[in-house]
């Protein structure tokens, strides 16, 4: 087969459009993280989102969150069914602002940990996760 | 699910004052997704834990809210400041209407 410069760019453009499939789901997602943050404005800043970079199995994978300042964190996963996961809100007693736990994955996506601050700012990070058998029993 | 489940919390037995302790919690429980089918096809329906709540002397440590995307058998591990001794009450609220306590006290140096 004959490899012309048109077929290169073609086969270049199809490579983006599959690479961008799974953002697709990102929707839903988007939607929940507006509602915890009331439409504000999200920035960047000292939020640590822990998570493996490859997890074997999406039924428990270990995430870890860590917001010096923050009154709450939610963490959302783009690609499941409820792209909800888990929020913390840290109280009075708390030593520091970090929790872990062990959340489920459909399959591989990103997961988006939202931190609201003391002062009512929102910053916002996020992990990739690949994940090799998925973890909603389909 | 109001059998079998069974809650499990780590706290340190002492600590000097002021200091942060870390705790971990585990408790047994299905954590039904809603999203999982049976051998007929139906849907099973959601049975999680939504609500679970760590309070040290009546101040609050942690509130988390969980989703169905919390693992079977929900862990969590978080930082609590002591400055004297005191109890920690931990409880877990089930889709149910059941609410799992356990408690654990702390003796402060």
């Amino acid at each position: 087969m004959k490899f012309t410069r048109r077929d290169a760019l073609a086969m270049g453009i199809g490579a983006t459009a599959v690479a961008m499939l799974p953002m697709r789901a990102t929707a839903a997602a988007d939607e929940a993280i507006a509602a915890f943050t009331g439409g504000a404005d999200i920035g960047t800043g000292a939020l640590t989102l822990t998570a493996p970079e490859i997890a074997e199995n999406g039924n428990t994978v270990p995430v870890a969150v860590d917001a010096p300042g923050a009154v709450a964190v939610a963490v959302y996963a783009s690609g499941n069914p409820t792209p909800g996961v888990v929020t913390f809100k840290f109280g009075p007693a708390a030593g520091s602002q970090t929790a872990s736990t062990r959340i489920r994955l459909a399959g591989t996506q990103d997961v988006i940990a939202v931190a609201q601050m003391a002062d009512g700012s929102f910053i916002k990070t996020s992990a990739t996760v690949k994940v090799t058998i998925g973890g909603c029993g389909g | 699910m109001a059998s079998g489940v069974k809650p499990r919390v780590k706290v340190p037995k002492t600590a000097a004052a002021g200091d942060s302790v870390t705790i971990k919690t585990l408790i047994s429980h299905k954590m039904e997704s809603g999203q999982r089918k049976d051998k007929e096809g139906n849907l099973i329906p959601r049975s999680i834990i939504n609500r679970f709540t760590c309070d040290f002397n009546g101040a609050n440590v942690i509130d988390v809210a969980l989703e169905a995307a919390i693992s079977t058998n929900p862990y969590f591990e978080f930082d609590a400041k002591v400055d004297a001794s005191g109890d920690f009450q931990f409880t877990w609220y089930d889709d149910d209407g059941d609410v799992y306590e356990a408690s654990k006290s702390i003796s402060v140096s």
